[in-house]
């Protein structure tokens, strides 16, 4: 049997029509998203492969105009750097997205939310310079725990406005649920509430230590930079991203090389630290609906 | 004509015990707010021990209020009363919420198993939370109350898997597990079977009636039959007053009000 349709011809290809160009259109802007993603993996890889080696991550930098040497220190700054700052910014900022979720329904929430939209949009270099009165003038040198104080205060936008946007998608039945039971409203927020929506504040964390892991701004100003292996958080540390612009913007071509590998480890860094997140929150069950 | 049925109205007591029940829960000029509208007007009730009672009326009657203000679930919705709820001889407002509502229970319209807690730690979630943490007698209390809810058969070989695995009705029969384990003395159900199929409905019904020999129950429902099968009184609410409340075998055959007539016959509503 036919279905007869009202629809005229033309009007029915003038349709599809538009719909393949539509479709061609979006196609084209995610590649276009993609490109620069796909460059730059291609660059990094490529250059950087070269002085990827077990040295690398176990020596040392060299001075100028001697082969060799890595940069353990770099790298393990880095990650000291990311601990602190995530050790001061993750707390603050699930805790900050908590209360303005579940309790900020009033102008101080409004306020704290306003302003952390206005946080997320100030430069990187500015919150170094914060991070610098705050904490290199008083301890009148730089140090670890200036770096991580900087990146703590990048991370906490991010971190706080997932928490909230994620516990926000939690049912309102879960919180009922738990305070029927007679269980106190802050055990509901924390075991209940928060459980639920962990997976997807996790993401907040990890977009939130990423951009920091990535930033040599804020360093600049805070960590500095250390040609030594310091495990001291009370003086100035390496980090990778610091390593990549003094060596990419120096005239030595090894150094410009150990730039692309530094980039590399610091790409492979984020990609571990992803992956290891992923692993530690993974849902103990698969849900079917 | 309507001298008659003032009479009629007169003559039928508001208030129960009828039978002499013991008074579990007694309601007193209970008015409820939210924000200036008020949804429950003066309303009175005597509830009597380990029976059913069954509240029924049109969406929007303030059933569901009614039943939240008796455990104080209505603060959550920033709801407030006035008059007096007295539980056990003692003002609901003068005790703590957290411990008044492990004394009153409540399941909910929608079945809503913590997703993240297997289908035991579901059951033991109110006990764990607050602090109980023997494994062993936690066990014997989640095949204890999974067995009164008629559900042990059915999850004893998947404890560990996610509660949210279990089918509608089984997962509404985990939160009435997850209630009672807690051994309260009343139980309030809002709508529990609404979203749930006939059969996974007969079962919650029958559960129904062999939990009144231990709790006290409210029952929340919008289908007549149900109220008529599960509860031994009935209370008709309509637009936030009580119009009637009586023997549920009384209520259903001959009705005082009118209102209550074209209820449950299906006039309105």
């Amino acid at each position: 049997m036919e279905i007869k349709s009202n629809v005229k011809k033309f009007t029915f290809y003038r349709r599809k029509t538009t719909n393949f160009v539509m479709l061609s259109f979006s196609l084209l802007a995610a590649l276009v998203t993609l490109a620069p993603l796909i460059f730059i993996f291609y660059y990094t890889i490529s250059k950087g492969i070269a002085h990827l080696n077990v040295d690398f991550f176990t020596k040392l930098p060299t001075p100028v105009g001697e082969a060799g040497g890595g940069m353990v220190n770099a790298i393990f700054g880095t990650l000291i750097l990311i601990a602190i700052g995530g050790g001061i910014g993750i707390p603050v900022g699930v805790f900050t997205g908590t209360y303005l979720s579940e309790f900020g329904h009033n102008k101080f929430g409004y306020v704290v939310r306003f302003l952390t939209d206005v946080m997320s949009g100030v430069p990187s270099i500015v919150v170094g310079v914060v991070a610098y009165t705050l904490v290199v003038l008083p301890m009148k040198h730089f140090s670890a725990l200036a770096g991580g104080v900087a990146l703590a205060i990048l991370m906490i936008p991010t971190i706080t406005r997932t928490t909230e946007e994620m516990i926000k998608l939690v049912p309102h039945s879960y919180r009922e649920a738990g305070l029927a039971l007679g269980i106190p409203k802050w055990k509901t927020t924390l075991m209940i509430v928060l459980k639920t929506a962990w997976k997807g504040i996790a993401t907040g964390i990890l977009l939130g230590l990423s951009r920091a892991a990535g930033e040599t701004a804020p360093l600049l100003f805070t960590a500095l930079d250390n040609r030594f292996w310091s495990t001291n958080i009370f003086q100035p540390i390496a980090s990778l991203t610091v390593y990549i612009y003094t060596y990419a913007s120096s005239p030595y071509k090894d150094w410009n090389d150990q730039a692309w590998t530094a980039a590399l480890v610091l790409i492979i860094l984020i990609s571990l630290l992803s992956l290891i997140f992923r692993i530690i929150t993974r849902s103990k069950y698969k849900t079917t609906n | 004509m309507e001298i008659v049925e003032q009479v009629k109205t007169e003559s039928i007591p508001k208030n129960i015990p009828m039978n002499q029940d013991n008074v579990k829960i007694s309601i007193q000029n209970l008015s409820a707010f939210f924000g200036k509208t008020q949804v429950l007007k003066n309303i009175s009730i005597d509830i009597s021990e380990k029976k059913v009672i069954a509240i029924i009326g049109p969406s929007g009657c303030g059933k569901s209020t009614f039943l939240r203000s008796i455990n104080r679930m209505h603060e959550v919705a920033r709801g407030t009363i006035t008059g007096k709820i007295i539980f056990d001889g003692e003002d609901v407002m003068k005790i703590d919420p957290v411990f008044l509502r492990r004394k009153i229970g409540m399941v909910f319209q929608k079945p809503n198993p913590f997703p993240t807690m297997s289908v035991f730690n579901n059951v033991v979630a109110g006990l764990k939370l607050n602090g109980f943490r023997n494994r062993k007698a936690l066990k014997e209390i989640v095949e204890k109350t999974l067995k009164q809810a008629a559900l042990w058969d059915e999850v004893k070989d998947m404890m560990n898997k996610s509660g949210a695995n279990l089918s509608g009705g089984q997962q509404q029969r985990l939160c009435i597990a997850r209630t009672i384990a807690i051994n309260p003395e009343v139980i309030l159900m809002d709508e529990p079977a609404s979203a749930l199929d006939p059969i996974s409905t007969a079962k919650i019904e029958e559960l129904i009636f062999e939990l009144k020999k231990d709790y006290t129950i409210i029952i929340v429902t919008h289908n007549m039959q149900q109220a008529a099968r599960v509860s031994d009184y009935t209370a008709f609410f309509y637009m936030g007053e009580l119009i009637e409340y009586a023997d549920t075998k009384k209520m259903f055959t001959s009705p005082a009000k009118k209102q209550t007539e074209d209820y449950i016959t299906g006039r309105f509503g």
